[in-house]
């Protein structure tokens, strides 16, 4: 056979990504095999962030193939095939509680207003694992800025989602957790320039199983803290409710700063592995105080026992 | 109840297929976990497998006398295949542990073992199992005698609940899998509480 064509494809022939991405998106509504709204990455622009680690990002696959996200299924493997269900757009998300301008939002009027930053972050699993994810977000004091908490407010409350239809994992004849996930920051911890609401990763918009829309990333603080796909957050005076210290107490303080010297009770926090290095010989690398990020939030906990604030 | 096929009640191929058969999970997974087929973590989700698929197989060693007393299905010539395989399984997932999981960091293997429930238990488990592995074979049980023999054996039940609890005290809330294993095994030794009469005993097993 002959080659009628010269190979004179450039840069210029390439379909764009927004155009392609539109195209999936239309054949997937026509095939009918996705719900309007759901995952089909976007591209974002980031500002680059020096808040940033310098270590070497672990690999997309890695990063949304390994999740826990209870929601979609108690196995790491489990979200990256069920979260698909979840339907992401339209998204509001209620901004409420001791704040002078309660309201609730669209997920578009929440990002409009901010500046997006690249921001890659260490991420250390309770479980003794981590990652290196570089995150697009903005910091989460810029957002409650917007509704103006009052004075008497000390704590932010934080829930996900709780959609039974979408969410493989939250039915059941045995809960694992008490649905819907909740969890909790100091003010302080919330104003905190590290805390971010992460709407990316990778440059894109957020997998499902990594949480989408709108997540947090405290990167001092045990992965689980980092809750996932938001729809409320409450101002209050008291310290809220937590799901993973609801389900065991004395496992999962309300803290849950990472700090190799307070063991789980059932395993050690003192070393962790580093997730898609070395493979199946990778080894364990100490784990740091604060995640490595003692620096700027060892602050926050002058004082306080972190044996007994776990 | 409907007679059952012979080649299933009472079947008569030899144990060392059931050796092969048994040590295909094990090198498939290793396999898969040499070439990063196997998630983010292999080393983890190795150690998991090979933990789970002992489990399995203490299990199914437990299955057979029940099976043997109250449905007469005979696979008792195949139980040390069993047995040994759980064993070897058991082996694989404490080597996964010493040698990937903790790099041979004998401190913290040590501390692990002394301060950690979970593996407390598991390593309990593992030594019940080690004089049942050495004495699985003909010649073991002719110096023991039968009496001695299956006393000593009787061992193989604390190690299956070992293993059960093993898996339960591992996990953060409360997962299917462990809660199923642990029903299980408490289900199979329960059987073994029963009187004779109770049991569901077929005339002429």
């Amino acid at each position: 056979m002959l080659l009628r064509h010269a190979p004179d494809l450039g840069e210029r022939d390439v379909t764009p990504k927004a155009l392609y991405l539109s195209r999936r998106h239309l054949l997937a509504g026509a095939g009918g095999m996705m719900l309007a709204g759901s995952a089909v990455a976007a591209p974002l622009t980031a500002a680059k962030s020096s808040f940033s680690t310098d270590e070497t990002p672990t690999p997309l696959k890695d990063v949304t193939s390994y999740n826990n996200y209870y929601e979609f299924g108690v196995d790491k493997s489990e979200p990256a095939r069920n979260a698909h269900r979840l339907t992401t757009s339209p998204w509001r998300v209620t901004v409420d509680g001791m704040v002078a301008k309660p309201t609730s939002l669209a997920l578009e009027d929440i990002i409009k207003p901010t500046k997006l930053e690249e921001r890659i972050y260490r991420m250390r699993c309770v479980e003794g694992w981590s990652m290196v994810i570089p995150w697009v977000g903005f910091p989460l004091a810029d957002l409650l800025a917007r509704v103006e908490p009052l004075g008497s407010a000390k704590y932010v409350a934080f829930e996900t989602a709780l959609r039974p239809e979408e969410m493989t994992g939250v039915g059941g004849f045995l809960k694992v957790l008490d649905w819907p996930y909740r969890e909790g920051l100091r003010l302080d911890e919330a104003l905190h320039p590290l805390t971010l609401l992460a709407v990316g990763l990778y440059g894109e918009t957020l997998p499902n199983q990594n949480g989408a829309p709108l997540r947090l990333v405290v990167p001092w603080k045990y992965g689980f803290k980092g809750i996932k796909s938001i729809v409320r957050i409450t101002l209050t005076d008291k310290q809220p409710e937590t799901s993973w210290n609801m389900q065991a107490p004395q496992e999962y303080g309300f803290y849950s700063n990472v700090n190799p010297a307070v063991d789980h009770p059932r395993w050690s926090q003192a070393t962790e592995r580093r997730i898609g290095e070395g493979g199946l010989f990778a080894k364990r690398r100490p784990t740091l105080p604060f995640n490595g990020y003692a620096d700027q939030v060892a602050g926050l906990y002058t004082g306080m026992d972190l044996r007994k604030f776990y | 109840m409907p007679a059952l096929p012979r080649w299933l009640r009472q079947p008569t191929f030899p144990a060392w297929p059931v050796y092969l058969l048994g040590a295909i999970p094990g090198i498939a997974f290793f396999s898969l976990a040499l070439t990063d087929n196997l998630g983010a973590d292999p080393a983890k989700a190795l150690e998991r497998e090979l933990g789970e698929w002992a489990l399995r197989l203490i299990i199914l060693g437990l299955v057979i006398t029940p099976l043997r007393q109250s449905l007469g299905i005979n696979w008792l010539r195949y139980r040390r295949a069993v047995g040994l395989l759980a064993f070897f399984y058991v082996l694989a997932h404490l080597v996964t542990y010493i040698l990937l999981d903790q790099a041979l960091d004998w401190p913290a293997i040590w501390a692990d073992i002394v301060k950690r429930p979970y593996i407390t238990i598991g390593m309990l488990g593992f030594l019940l199992l080690v004089p049942l592995a050495l004495t699985s074979n003909n010649a073991m049980i002719r110096r023991l005698g039968g009496v001695r023999w299956r006393r000593l054996h009787r061992l193989v039940y604390p190690a299956a609940l070992a293993g059960a609890m093993h898996f339960l005290l591992l996990v953060k809330s409360w997962p299917p899998e462990p809660i199923i294993y642990s029903a299980i095994v408490v289900a199979l030794l329960g059987w073994r509480l029963l009187p004779r009469g109770g049991r569901g005993v077929q005339a002429g097993s």
